[in-house]
Formats: structure tokens, C-alpha cells, sequence
């Protein structure tokens, strides 16, 4: 019987020559990821460690990686005292794979770990996140654990009472229609499938239009995978694979490209057209309450973001900038600008993108978390409601429980912005 | 068996920022986190702090309890009140979580409650001593169960840590 490219990554990981879904495997782990929140799973690791008469030290510093960007700058003395505390674990352990706070080498996680070339297509990753399904997109199997479940990774090296899940297979063909994006792509099937219709299942990704796509692309779909309550989102590596890990992420070793079997068994098969999709916005408070835009178009928006780990890239600031480049964001309506990296931020500031933006009046923060999840940077106030381009609208998203957020393309996005309404791209001229 | 009162319904799909919003974040000890279980909700969490709600009282939920983030404060701050979770089904990653930390939850598809109902955890069933009506229990996985036997992950993992090490 044949298997699933998951099926396979966890067979090869477990020691075995074959796993069926519902099987509980033990795999090995590649790269175990984590952020600001290393300072519980270090908690929580030294107690491992207690009484047993044993140093603590993590099973192999090389394949951890932490990132600091929930709460970049640190917002607090609180979370600066747990990055310190953070920083000397990471100096005590010598794990390598650190990115601080830097100009240079900083950013979100998810955009971080491929950028480096950290993802391998084969590999198992597993992250304090639940956006790790993000590493799908170069054909890792990469799901979110919480933190004591990376306590015990630290440990062992395994990540224990892995069920292999089902897949969903969703094949998409068809040429995407000027101005929509991967993400209309993701929000349609999120809305089709329901917050919860991919629980404990792998979502696949097939078809023409997913072969044409860019990686930047297919991160997007596999960063929302979750939102549909999926364990993973994956592409299967071909040559756009290739291309990306050795021209941007500087990959030299032989990489290996894993693919599903002609025979796999798919849980569900869904077929989508990619010609015939428009524009797409989640409406509060539900990532799944997805309409086309004309069904929300006009709503009076107070804050813009493009940005996060979604669409934070150079491709969605490109996108942006263009929409944007000799117009004005609306009075009454502010922009909030967050690159997902560094490397993005000094390319897209390289290539004028940044300045059309802010010279459009928008505001380009550091890259990081900011207001996505609405710690410290870019709060809502009461009532207010925002349009983002970031991954989740939940009531309380974006630091104020009383607002509301709607989720889109940056093209979206910007389009919007320089009406002060939600507005289609495609009527910009 | 366990028994105790409905102090709080909630529907569907009850995400962690619910749970536990975002901007709390930073405090991660499970010591320090029960402060701000549901903080958006004033009412419950100044119940909650004042210590009105007793120790096994039932939280009864609908589908997707936990869905979104992987926030472990979400399961922390929960059993830091001591109490149990009743819902149709629970997010993956927030599954996990709880049964890592040992915090009492019951996977049960068609439980109806209302607040004030008194619960009884039986072999197999949650009885509603209100309405009289039994709803049946899905275990857990066995694998999982194990870990929570062991009283957690901590224990669980201490425990193979060191049988690797007396096998070496
Ligand atoms: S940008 Fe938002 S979704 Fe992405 S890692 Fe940061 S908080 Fe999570």
C-alpha cells in the first residue's frame, strides 16, 4: 500500500520501513524550535532534570534553534528578565541556531528557520508555535507542540505518541486571476474546510498552481494549514523546493525530495480552481467566517497591517508598495508596516519599497510579532477594527477584546488603506 | 467518583486568546499564570481570584475547546484553579498541553449542561445529576493515557530519560 509523504518522513524518522495512520511513532527530531517561550520550556526542562542526579543538558544544542520576536524590543523589564535568562541558557547549552534581537539576523521565527536554509524537505520539525506548519511549505512534516511537550524534545531528541495522522489532499489547478494571492487561496479552503475540518490531519498540496508558485507562496498556505486545525501543512519539495534553498537560504549539502506515493490514501481529496477565485477577507471573530470581499466591502477600517509570519515577505511588500507608491493612506485610517525579517527589511528598504511606503504614510516597524498578536506594538483601541494581513481574527487578537479584526491579502490591505474602507485591489488604478 | 458544579459554558471553538489573551504572555510559570485565566471574561476571573469557585468544578465547552495558539499558559492557568474541562471535542496542540501538565479534561461528544449543573464523572459517562441524563466519554489513547498515569510529561519523560541512561 502506498504512502503519504508524511507517512513516509515519520517511517523514516521512527526506524521503520512503513507507518499507517492511527500508528504511534516516536520519531526523531531535526530542529526543535522555539521562542520567547524557551524561558518556560527551560522551566520546565530543569525540572525533568531534578533528583535524578543528571546535568541537565539538551540532547544536541545543533538542532535547536530560538528566535526572539513575540516582544521585540522587550516591552517589559518581565520579558526582558526572561530573555536574559534565556540568552545565558543558550550560552550555557551552546546551542547555535540563536537569533536575537539584531538588524542583521533577526525576525520571526517562521520566516527565519527557512531563510537560513534550518528546513530540509524530509525533515521533522517541531516548534513552540502553532504556526510551525509553516515549514511544510520546503516539505518538512513541522507541527506546534507546547512547551513542556519541547522540554521532553530537549531531552530525548524524540517527540513521543506521535499518531500519523490522515491527509487531506487538495489539488489545486487553474491560473490565479490578477491581484489574488496565496492567501485568498488559504482563506477560501479554511473557509470550506471549517476551523476544525483538518483536525489532527495533514493538508497536502498538489495541482498546477502550487507547482507555479513561489515558496514565499506556499509558506502562506502552510502557515494557515493550522487555522483549518490541521497538525501540518505540506508541499511536496520539487524544484522550486531546490531553487529557493540554494539561491536564498544558501544550502549546499544534497537534498533529498521526498514525495507521496500514486497509491497514497487521502482521508479527503478537495479540488479547487485557482481562476476562479477572488479576493477573499475572514471576518470576526473565526478565521473560518471567510467571505468573498464585495460581501464586507466599505467597512470603515482604523488600522491597516501588512506584516507577520503570513505576509510579511518581500513579495507582499513589493505588492504593497506598488498599490501604495505616490498615494496617501487615508486620514483616519493608520498603517502599520512589519517586514518578517531583517534580511526582508534591508531588501525591501534596497529596493525603495519601504520608502514608497512610508512616504505613503504608512509606518514601518521593526520586524517581529508586533501587533499580530497585539502585546506591545499596535493595539487596538475600543470598538476599533482592523484589516491585517496576519493569520488570526480571534476576539481578544490584537490586544483588545472589544475590537474587531479581519484578515487578507496584503494587496488587500493596501488597497484599503488608501480608502480608509475595505476595497478591492482590482479596482485600483 | 468526581463530582461538582457547571461553573462556566461556553459554546465552540474557544480559541486560547480567550483562554488566555496574548498580552499575558509574558508570565509563563504555572505558579503565576491562574491569574489570568480568562481575563477578558471580569466576571469569572474575579471569581475565579477570589477564590469563589471550588476546587473540581466543571468547565463545559463545545467543540475545538483550545483551538489557536500553542501557549501552554492556556492549560496551566486552567489547573491552577483545580479545575476539569468538559468538551465535545479539544484543538489538537491544547489536547496535548493538558494532558503534559495533567489537567483533568473529559473528551465527551455530547455532553448538555447548563451553568449551575451538578456533574458526576462515572465509568465511562458524565452524569447530569440535573437532568439525569448519561453522555458517554471517549478515552484517550492509550499511548496518552500513559503519560497521564504517570502524573505528566515531567515524570513520563524523567522516567525514559532515565531508563536510557541505566540501558547505556
Ligand atoms: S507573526 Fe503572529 S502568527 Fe506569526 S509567529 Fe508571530 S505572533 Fe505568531
Amino acid at each position: 500500500m502506498g504512502m503519504t509523504i508524511v507517512q513516509k518522513i515519520l517511517a523514516r524518522a521512527s526506524g521503520k520501513t512503513a507507518v499507517q495512520v492511527g500508528d504511534v511513532v516516536e520519531p526523531r527530531v531535526d530542529l526543535a524550535m522555539s521562542h520567547e517561550n524557551a524561558a518556560l520550556v527551560l522551566n520546565q526542562f530543569q525540572e525533568i532534570f531534578q533528583g535524578t542526579g543528571k546535568e541537565a543538558r539538551v540532547w544536541d544544542p545543533d538542532r535547536i534553534a530560538i528566535i526572539f520576536d513575540h516582544r521585540v524590543p522587550a516591552e517589559s523589564s518581565k520579558t526582558a528578565s526572561n530573555q536574559k535568562k534565556v540568552r545565558e541558557f543558550i550560552a550555557s547549552q551552546g546551542i547555535g541556531k540563536f537569533h536575537d534581537i539584531r538588524g542583521d539576523v533577526g525576525g520571526i521565527c517562521h520566516q527565519i528557520l527557512p531563510e537560513n536554509g534550518y528546513v530540509r524537505p524530509g525533515a521533522v520539525v517541531v516548534g513552540t508555535d502553532s504556526h510551525t506548519t509553516t515549514h511544510g511549505a520546503l516539505g518538512a512534516f513541522a507541527f506546534g507542540i507546547g512547551a513542556t511537550e519541547m522540554a521532553s524534545v530537549w531531552t530525548l531528541g524524540n517527540i513521543l505518541n506521535v499518531e500519523v495522522p490522515g491527509t487531506i489532499r487538495v489539488n489545486v489547478d487553474g491560473e490565479f486571476p490578477p491581484h489574488v494571492y496565496p492567501k485568498d487561496l488559504i482563506l477560501h479552503l479554511i473557509g470550506l474546510l471549517t476551523a476544525e475540518g483538518a483536525n489532527y490531519k495533514v493538508i497536502e498540496f498538489h495541482g498546477e498552481a502550487i507547482r507555479g508558485m513561489c515558496t514565499s507562496g506556499r509558506l502562506t498556505l502552510c502557515n494557515m494549514s493550522v487555522e483549518a486545525g490541521a497538525t501540518a501543512g505540506i508541499v511536496p519539495p520539487d524544484r522550486e523546493t531546490l531553487r529557493y534553498l540554494r539561491e536564498v537560504a544558501g544550502v549546499k549539502d544534497p537534498v533529498d525530495l521526498p514525495a507521496s506515493d500514486a497509491d497514497a490514501i487521502y482521508d479527503r481529496v478537495v479540488d479547487l480552481d485557482a481562476a476562479k477565485l477572488e479576493p477573499q477577507i475572514a471576518c470576526p471573530h473565526t478565521v473560518d467566517n471567510v467571505k468573498p470581499l464585495g460581501a464586507v466591502a466599505g467597512k470603515k477600517v482604523h488600522q491597516i497591517v501588512v506584516g507577520s509570519c503570513t505576509n510579511g515577505r518581500l513579495d507582499d511588500l513589493e505588492v504593497a508598495a506598488r498599490i501604495l507608491k505616490g498615494r496617501r493612506v487615508a486620514e483616519g485610517t493608520r498603517m502599520l508596516v512589519f517586514p518578517a525579517s531583517w534580511r526582508i527589511y534591508s531588501d525591501a528598504m534596497r529596493l525603495g519599497y519601504l520608502s514608497d511606503l512610508v512616504d505613503a504614510g504608512a509606518v514601518v516597524c521593526n520586524p517581529g510579532c508586533g501587533p499580530c498578536l497585539g502585546i506591545h506594538q499596535g493595539a487596538l483601541g475600543d470598538g476599533e477594527t482592523a484589516l491585517a494581513t496576519t493569520n488570526r481574527n480571534f476576539k481578544g487578537r490584537m490586544g483588545n477584546p472589544t475590537a474587531e479584526v479581519y484578515l487578507c491579502s496584503s494587496a488587500v490591505a493596501a488597497a484599503s488603506a488608501i480608502t480608509g474602507v475595505i476595497s478591492d485591489p482590482r479596482g485600483v488604478k | 467518583m468526581a463530582s461538582g458544579k457547571v461553573v462556566l459554558k461556553v459554546g465552540d471553538d474557544i480559541s486560547t486568546d480567550i483562554i488566555y489573551p496574548g498580552r499575558f504572555m509574558a508570565t509563563v510559570l504555572p505558579t503565576e499564570t491562574p491569574q489570568f485565566a480568562f481575563a477578558d471574561d471580569a466576571q469569572f476571573n474575579r471569581k475565579l481570584k477570589a477564590k469563589e469557585i471550588a476546587a473540581g468544578s466543571f468547565i463545559v465547552a463545545g467543540k475545538n475547546f483550545g483551538c489557536g495558539s500553542s501557549r501552554e499558559q492556556a492549560a496551566s492557568c486552567i489547573k491552577g484553579h483545580a479545575l476539569t474541562v468538559v468538551a465535545r471535542d479539544f484543538a489538537r496542540i491544547f489536547l496535548q498541553n493538558a494532558i503534559n501538565l495533567g489537567l483533568a479534561m473529559v473528551i465527551c461528544p455530547t455532553i448538555e449542561a447548563a451553568e449551575g449543573d451538578e456533574l458526576e464523572i462515572a465509568e465511562g459517562a458524565i452524569v447530569n445529576r440535573a437532568s439525569g441524563k448519561r453522555f458517554p466519554i471517549v478515552p484517550l489513547p492509550k499511548a496518552r493515557q500513559a503519560i497521564m498515569d504517570a502524573g505528566g510529561l515531567i515524570p513520563y519523560t524523567r522516567r525514559l530519560l532515565m531508563e536510557r541512561e541505566a540501558a547505556k
